[in-house]
């Protein structure tokens, strides 16, 4: 088979998959895990088969035109680089680990089959996207990610919140597809191509005309995407879809297509200065931001979902300084250690029977009952939080010594005000993420108080994925950074000593200073009991969770803050921590901003409706409705009335005939 | 024939004031006709309206006869005055229309009756007395409606139609004949007719 | 003799006739008026075709021929005419037209649709 072949089976077997989960599922429920694990698998082989044949070299392009469509042709276009080749590999492979994941997670959901189902085709979009060469392709592909987003956020649509969330994940990611899609045409309609290749080749020629212009609305579109600053605010709502569901978002698909689709048109973004600052201050802002509030949530997943914001920062940042090796790097290492994180967590809330680190430290000994996620999540941890020499620390070093490189103002395709901002956004998040991360971990495994409850041994399907994930968690960044620039643009990964050393020491004092803060405040944690626990804690893992988040809110009175004296957060951040909490109120500023103002113009319109058109159409209705009653008198059955009438007619009738004939 | 109408043509009309012995006959009979008609529809008597019916189509036979239409008289006398109102009366009786004076003869819709056909009646009048006023009719010379005469034309040009007719007069006695006994059938079993009466 | 004397005469009949068939109650009394109407057209016809057999030469008589099958017609319309009034007062207890008002619209039927209302509108 030719590598074209391998690369279009891709996407198309997970694609097939879903369709036959989705029409086999009711009937043959012995077909559905099978069909849900076997397809990533194979695109697993295939993506590395793919990757393998490719190895770097030159770009594997393939592509047919299925129908003409007018003047800008739209064709089944496959471009794979080293970039998309490796991407496609992690795709698969994380894919791979939340379908078996899942087989333990959702054992006994009445609804896994469609939810393996839409992971399969989720997974099948995302590939669409990494290997597509072709913009309208990918924006299919990039739309499917959107509505099986929904669905999937939606998964326990018996809750409020997911239904909430759900919903807002769509319409907050479809606000950024408007512009994104104009921003297509737009750059298509410059290029006179919906092919990559092509695009990249105008805009090598200076071929596109407005490039600030295309670069900001499909910025729009990939903030939207991947959860940047201010569209963010979709993805630690969305934690109220399943666990592997978030695993899945946040590690290989959703999040990094905005990331991935930017790294591709990175030359066009190039192309305009006033676009790679915006990448940078909104890559900044979203970098500290999301620290800030990850250490002030409550909620474990909410924290790394904040922590998936504030590494998917890191990345715009990358790419606000030009180099995209560095971009993707980040996102192979973070697609690895995130989906540890995920499914680790999804693990302890099922051991723990809450989502709540408030409850969680409340609990003694939780490590023993879950040594697996225990010990694969101190490791995802520590990549987290950049400590060499796991994986996190070499990709993100690689960011920060681009940054660092463009701050010097030698390269030509970044400014190095975008380099400055980066690189202190990047060394400030460094200490907030080491610190997010340390009070994640001693909050969760090292608690105090009364024995933790015992639900028996995780499923075995749950516990193997999370060593595979840790393999490459602990080890490919070491191992990739020399290879990787062969695959990538050629510009070298290696870490510099300058902001190793200060990358590393400030994610030391960050960790050190929580942990300080911890010793500290732990002492309160006796003082203040609390806890939500799921009702059902020997239940299937999706249901305990699914309580879990249920019940926060009556509980906390906060989907992601709880009145926790012992948080060591509290003392880190001091006034800081309430605002911090709500995720700096940028949901009611949008409340303020766009909710109420639509909910007005909407009773506005109501009223307008039911007030003032009503009222002509009733009006306009009362004048027939007189005239019937007037005439429906003069009906009163008495024939010679009518005859009468009809005689009168006549003869008025008549005698107007004669006049008229007589001339008179 | 062609003398008299030259003459006609030629001496111009007779004036209304100097009327012929024929016009006077006409002109009395017409008032009785038209009086009799009158009372006929006004009469609260119902009985009564079908006698003066009688009067009034008399009269008609006699201004026929006025007119030399002799066969045609004969013929009002015969079907109109002899069956028609025969059957009106049995109409009537069968009907148990009251003897006496009934106050209810007229409905509420009197005044608009009268209005219409007074309108009418001006109308028609109007246009008729605008359109003949000069005309004469020549009553002189062979009468215009013997029997000899109209039964010549009947069975030489117009016997189509009366054959046509023949099969008309069927129809309406099968359907009178229908009409009464559905009626009934139906009335046997629901109303006898009894309680319905005034 | 003029022709107006009997036209006059016809058109007077004729109105007479179409009073009594606007004012009268009693079915039979309408029956009645209907023949004075039949009659007034009937002298009219003849009152005409004298006229043209003078004035027009006019051999076909027409105007009689047209008179007789009139009375014919008149004589079935009577028949006919009794023998519904004789149905409708065996089923309705009654031969007062006025009393006749199925085709009115009760005061419960609202709204077009109903047979009362296309009546309305023919009528209108």
């Amino acid at each position: 088979m030719t590598t074209t072949t391998l690369a279009v089976l891709v996407p198309l077997l997970p694609f097939l998959g879903a369709a036959a989960g989705l029409l086999l599922g009711r009937t043959t429920p012995g077909f559905v895990r099978p069909l849900a694990v076997l397809p990533p698998l194979a695109s697993l082989v295939l993506a590395a088969l793919v990757a393998a044949r490719q190895g770097g070299d030159a770009a594997v392009d393939a592509h047919t035109e299925l129908t003409p469509t007018g003047s800008v042709p739209i064709e089944l276009a496959l471009h794979i680089d080293g970039f998309a080749a490796l991407v496609a590999v992690l795709v698969a492979f994380v894919a791979a680990c939340v379908q078996i994941y899942s087989t333990g997670y959702l054992r006994d959901d009445p609804r896994y089959p469609s939810y393996a189902a839409l992971v399969s085709l989720f997974t099948s979009a995302m590939l669409l996207v990494v290997y597509s060469g072709d913009l309208i392709v990918l924006l299919v592909g990039w739309e499917v990610m959107g509505i099986c987003s929904y669905f999937l956020v939606g998964h326990y649509w018996e809750t409020p919140e997911a239904r909430a969330a759900s919903l807002k994940a769509f319409l907050v990611t479809k606000l950024g597809d408007v512009p994104f899609l104009i921003g297509l045409f737009a750059l298509a309609t410059d290029a006179g191509s919906f092919r990559i290749t092509r695009v990249l080749g105008a805009v090598a020629s200076g071929g596109i005309d407005h490039p600030t212009v295309i670069a900001l609305l499909l910025l729009a579109g990939v903030a939207g995407k991947s959860a940047q600053f201010p569209l963010h605010t979709w993805l630690p709502d969305a934690m109220a879809g399943p666990t592997p569901v978030s695993a899945l978002i946040h590690a290989a698909t959703m999040v990094a297509a905005g990331v991935y689709f930017t790294a591709r048109l990175l030359p066009l973004f190039e192309a305009s200065q006033a676009a790679m600052v915006v990448l940078a201050v909104m890559a900044a802002v979203t970098m500290a931001g999301s620290g800030l509030a990850a250490l002030a949530q409550d909620d474990i997943k909410r924290v790394l979902a904040y922590s998936t914001i504030g590494q998917l920062g890191y990345m715009t940042g990358a790419l606000a300084v030009g180099d995209r090796g560095a971009a993707v790097f980040h996102l192979l290492t973070h697609g690895a250690f995130k989906a540890l994180l995920f499914l680790a967590a999804g693990v302890i809330i099922h051991a723990a029977g809450t989502n709540s680190l408030a409850a969680m430290s409340r609990m003694r000994g939780l490590r023993d009952r879950i040594p697996d996620a225990y010990w694969t999540m101190t490791v995802a941890l520590l990549a987290l939080a950049a400590i060499p020499p796991f994986s996190g620390f070499f990709s993100k070093e690689s960011v920060l010594g681009a940054a660092e490189h463009v701050t010097s103002g030698h390269t030509g395709h970044a400014p190095a005000v975008a380099g400055w901002i980066v690189l202190v956004a990047g060394l400030l998040t460094a200490v907030l993420t080491a610190a997010y991360a340390t009070r994640l971990w001693l909050l969760a495994f090292r608690g105090q108080g009364p024995e933790a409850p015992d639900h028996g041994r995780q499923p075995l399907t749950m516990t193997v994925v999370l060593w595979v994930l840790a393999i490459p968690s602990l080890a490919l960044g070491g191992l990739a950074y020399r290879a990787l620039p062969d695959w990538f643009d050629g510009r070298d990964l290696t870490p510099t000593p300058l902001t190793s050393v200060l990358g590393t020491g400030l994610a030391l004092v960050g960790g050190l200073l929580t942990y300080g803060c911890w010793q500290r405040t732990t002492r309160l944690a006796a003082g203040t009991p609390l806890g939500a626990v799921a009702a059902h804690p020997e239940e299937d893992a999706g249901l305990v969770e699914a309580e879990a988040i249920a019940t926060h809110e009556p509980a906390y009175g906060d989907i992601a803050y709880a009145p926790d004296p012992a948080d060591p957060s509290r003392l880190l951040l001091g006034p800081l921590h309430r605002h911090a909490a709500a995720g700096f109120h940028l949901d009611a500023v949008y409340t303020a901003l766009f909710v109420r103002p639509v909910q007005a113009g909407a009773s506005l319109v109501r009223f307008l409706d039911r007030e003032v058109v009503d009222t002509y159409v009733h009006g306009a209705a009362a004048l027939p409705r007189l005239l019937g009653a007037a005439v429906r008198r003069a009906q009163t059955g008495n024939v010679q009335t009518y005859v009468s009438a009809l005689l009168a007619g006549t003869v008025v009738l008549a005698v107007a005939v004669l006049l008229v004939a007589t001339g008179v | 024939m062609t003398l008299a109408a030259a003459t006609v043509t030629a001496s111009g009309t007779p004036g209304f004031l100097s009327p012929t012995g024929v016009e006077i006959a006409f002109l009395l009979v017409g008032l009785v006709t038209l009086g009799a008609a009158l009372i006929t529809v006004t009469t609260r008597q119902l009985v009564h309206a079908a006698l003066w019916l009688v009067v009034a189509l008399g009269g008609l036979a006699v201004e026929y006869l006025l007119l030399t239409a002799e066969f045609i008289a004969w013929v009002q006398v015969l079907i109109y005055v002899g069956s028609v109102v025969v059957l009106l009366l049995f109409g009537l009786m069968l009907t148990r229309a009251p003897i006496g004076r009934s106050p209810d003869a007229d409905s509420g819709n009197r005044w608009a009756a009268l209005t219409v056909a007074v309108a009418a009646a001006v109308a028609l009048v109007w246009v008729v007395v605008d359109a003949f006023r000069t005309t004469w009719i020549d009553l002189g010379g062979p009468a215009a409606g013997t029997t000899e005469v109209t039964g010549a034309s009947l069975f030489r040009h117009w016997v189509l139609p009366f054959e046509a007719l023949s099969v008309l007069l069927l129809a309406a006695l099968v359907g009178a004949i229908v009409l009464s006994r559905k009626a009934k059938a139906d009335a046997g079993p629901a109303v006898p007719g009894k309680e319905g009466v005034r | 003799m003029h022709l107006a004397y009997p036209a006059v005469l016809s058109a007077l009949l004729f109105c007479t006739g179409l009073y009594g068939v606007l004012a009268r109650r009693n079915a039979i009394l309408v029956l009645m008026s209907v023949e004075l109407m039949l009659n007034a057209v009937n002298l009219n016809l003849v009152a005409f075709d004298v006229w043209l057999s003078r004035a027009a030469r006019d051999t076909l008589h027409s105007g009689q021929a047209l008179t007789l099958f009139t009375i014919a017609i008149a004589a079935a319309e009577i028949g006919i005419g009794l023998a519904i009034v004789l149905a409708v007062y065996r089923n309705r207890g009654t031969s007062d037209i006025d009393k006749l008002r199925d085709t009115a619209e009760g005061p419960e039927t609202e709204g077009p649709g109903t047979p009362a209302a296309e009546k309305a509108e023919a009528t209108a």
